[in-house]
């Protein structure tokens, strides 16, 4: 206990006067409190109402951005051999699956989801932990165990959330400042939110249902500990603020979604990294990394390049058998884990005609080598079913030209639905596995 | 009131979810002990939880309460200036926010080696916008005024 010696005054605790904070078992006798919140916080606008549309708002908005980040580390296929961004991950990587070919535009809308509806939903998290701020300076501050413990947990559901959009906004931008790798840390990051998330829902429903209920009317300090006790007068309502954060949630979106589209609109993508529009030559879209970067030497990819294929036997071929080879043309679109994508014309080699030619019939992973010497997407394996389907190609072509230089000349890969980073390019090898029988 | 009520303060369920969630939190964090510099990390997550409530909100405070100061003096006008102020200022803030190594060419190096193009057009896309924000809160503000004043007459 705080305080000894001084008589406290003691209140019946099923009256609603007085400044009453906790739900009471009928007639018990229990020390009065004290205000939940300092009085500076004088903002009319807070309360319990306008605290629990923000959390359902924010319940649906970031539990899609939570699944859809976690599909895209499915995508990833991180248990295929080199395909692995996080080390360690034990029991949190069990929950996997196959990420499938269908529909091709799978991953554009899941990744462009999760970042374009990520940064939407950043002016209603701020507004949300104003909206609460008070809390913070509740007196006294650790009024029982179980109070202790519920705020180290809203504390680990601020710090993962803030921790999350920071992380994801700077990778975005590829702005590396923070001193660690992004994809384990946003993963397990992930999984703290999610944690933190489902046990604050579970513990605040009940207030959010009563909160929704009266429509926040009962502001006395026993319903309400957010509403302010001496509030100054409005300069706009509560549905006021709520319209002008979906305005800006709005401008937010319409700021960056054109990243995710081909044509005209892809130019209103004024603040996005990839909302630049194409020209006219079939080669000018989104590059996620020039040859320059990657440290390709252009003589390695002259007439001397050929494509290693290993399987039951090895082939090597050039450039001019490749083309030889009967070629498929399909639309697919290119997607980046930053959200960005862009559709177009591949036409290359089907890789199970590749496969078939290493003499693998039924291949169980391919794991394709890059030129590029260093850095951490130079090889990676697309799996049995990213093999077998038949848009699956080893583009030589694009938009009708040969592709270039940046995008991955003499050869890349293209697979359908496969996020942009496992579309290797300049190919140099090709190792095919036979599934074990 | 049970002696458990006493001792912990909330329902056995309470604590069982609570701890469920640092049970999950912690098998987590150890996974990030073996993923790399997990101290940095750390002090990332620290940093990210008293962004918004010791760093964020006392500037947007402050500057609001500034606004509110300016407010106060004279007299009160047929229409209120401060949200026409306000609003855009958050709009454009919160862009600010969201882009600002692009606005302000901080990862020049990456960028450029990433996509072949520079950063620069981002400083001028989000003055751009900016000023649109403005312009278009000081139509409406004007609009209001004019419609206030025809009331009067």
């Amino acid at each position: 206990m705080p305080d000894q010696g001084t008589p406290r005054p003691y209140v019946l605790m099923t009256s609603t006067a007085g400044r009453v904070h906790e739900p009471v078992q009928n007639g018990t006798l229990k020390p009065m409190r004290q205000p939940s919140g300092p009085e500076i916080f004088r903002s009319p606008l807070r309360g319990r109402w306008l605290t629990a549309v923000l959390g359902l708002v924010l319940l649906a908005g970031l539990t899609a951005v939570a699944l859809t980040g976690f599909a895209s580390h499915a995508a990833y296929e991180p248990r295929l051999p080199g395909n692995a961004t996080n080390p360690g991950g034990g029991l949190l990587e069990s929950w996997l699956f196959g990420w499938p070919t269908s529909p091709v535009w799978l991953y554009r809308v899941t990744q462009g989801m999760h970042v374009i509806l990520g940064l939407a939903l950043v002016p209603v998290v701020l507004a949300k932990l104003w909206s609460v701020l008070p809390r913070l300076f509740s007196w006294p501050p650790v009024r029982s165990l179980a109070h202790g413990m519920e705020r180290l947990s809203v504390f680990l559901l601020v710090g993962s959330t803030i921790f999350q959009f920071a992380t994801g906004v700077l990778n975005v931008q590829m702005y590396y400042v923070f001193p660690f790798s992004f994809y384990p840390a946003h993963y397990y990051g992930a999984w703290v939110f999610l944690a933190a998330l489902v046990l604050h829902v579970a513990l605040k429903a009940g207030t959010v249902r009563a909160a929704l209920r009266d429509r926040g009317r009962d502001q006395s300090p026993a319903a309400d500990s957010l509403a302010a006790r001496r509030s100054r007068p409005a300069s706009m309502s509560r549905r006021g603020l709520l319209g002008a954060l979906a305005g800006t949630s709005a401008t937010v979106v319409g700021l960056s979604v054109g990243q995710t589209l081909d044509g005209p609109l892809r130019g209103t993508a004024l603040l996005a990294p990839r909302g630049y529009t194409s020209g006219t030559d079939p080669n000018d879209f989104a590059i996620n990394k020039t040859a320059a970067a990657a440290g390709i030497d252009p003589a390695g990819t002259g007439p001397p390049w050929r494509l290693q294929l290993t399987g039951a036997r090895s082939v090597a071929l050039s450039r001019a058998e490749l083309l030889e080879l009967p070629q498929h043309t399909y639309r697919l679109p290119i997607s980046c884990v930053e959200g960005w994508s862009t559709e177009q014309s591949w036409t290359g080699v089907r890789l199970i005609d590749l496969a078939r030619l290493a003499g693998v019939e039924d291949p169980e992973l391919v794991s394709v080598g890059s030129l590029q010497p260093t850095g951490p997407f130079g090889s990676a394996s697309l799996s049995a079913r990213q093999v077998a389907d038949e848009r699956s190609l080893l583009a030589l072509r694009v938009n009708g030209a040969d592709l270039s230089l940046d995008h991955g000349f003499p050869a890349r890969i293209i697979v359908p639905a496969a996020p942009g980073v496992h579309c290797t390019k300049w190919v140099a090898m090709m190792r095919f596995q036979e599934r074990s029988r | 009131m049970s002696r458990w009520q006493r001792w912990y303060g909330g329902s056995p369920g309470h604590l069982l979810a609570l701890l469920a969630c640092f049970a999950l939190t912690g098998y987590a964090a150890a996974q990030v002990v073996q993923a790399g510099p997990w101290f940095a990390i750390a002090l990332w997550f620290i940093g990210a939880a008293l962004a918004h409530d010791f760093l964020l909100y006392p500037l947007y405070a402050l500057a609001d309460a500034a606004l509110r100061g300016r407010a106060r003096s004279g007299p009160p006008p047929a229409v209120s200036w401060r949200n026409h102020l306000r609003l855009p200022a958050a709009g454009a803030g919160l862009l600010l926010l969201l882009w600002f190594p692009l606005v302000l060419g901080l990862p020049e190096t990456t960028y450029t080696a990433a996509t072949g193009r520079s950063t620069d057009p981002y400083l001028e896309h989000w003055l751009l916008v900016t000023g649109a924000l403005f312009t278009g809160s000081a139509l409406s503000y004007a609009y209001r005024l004019r419609r206030a004043r025809g009331h009067r007459r």
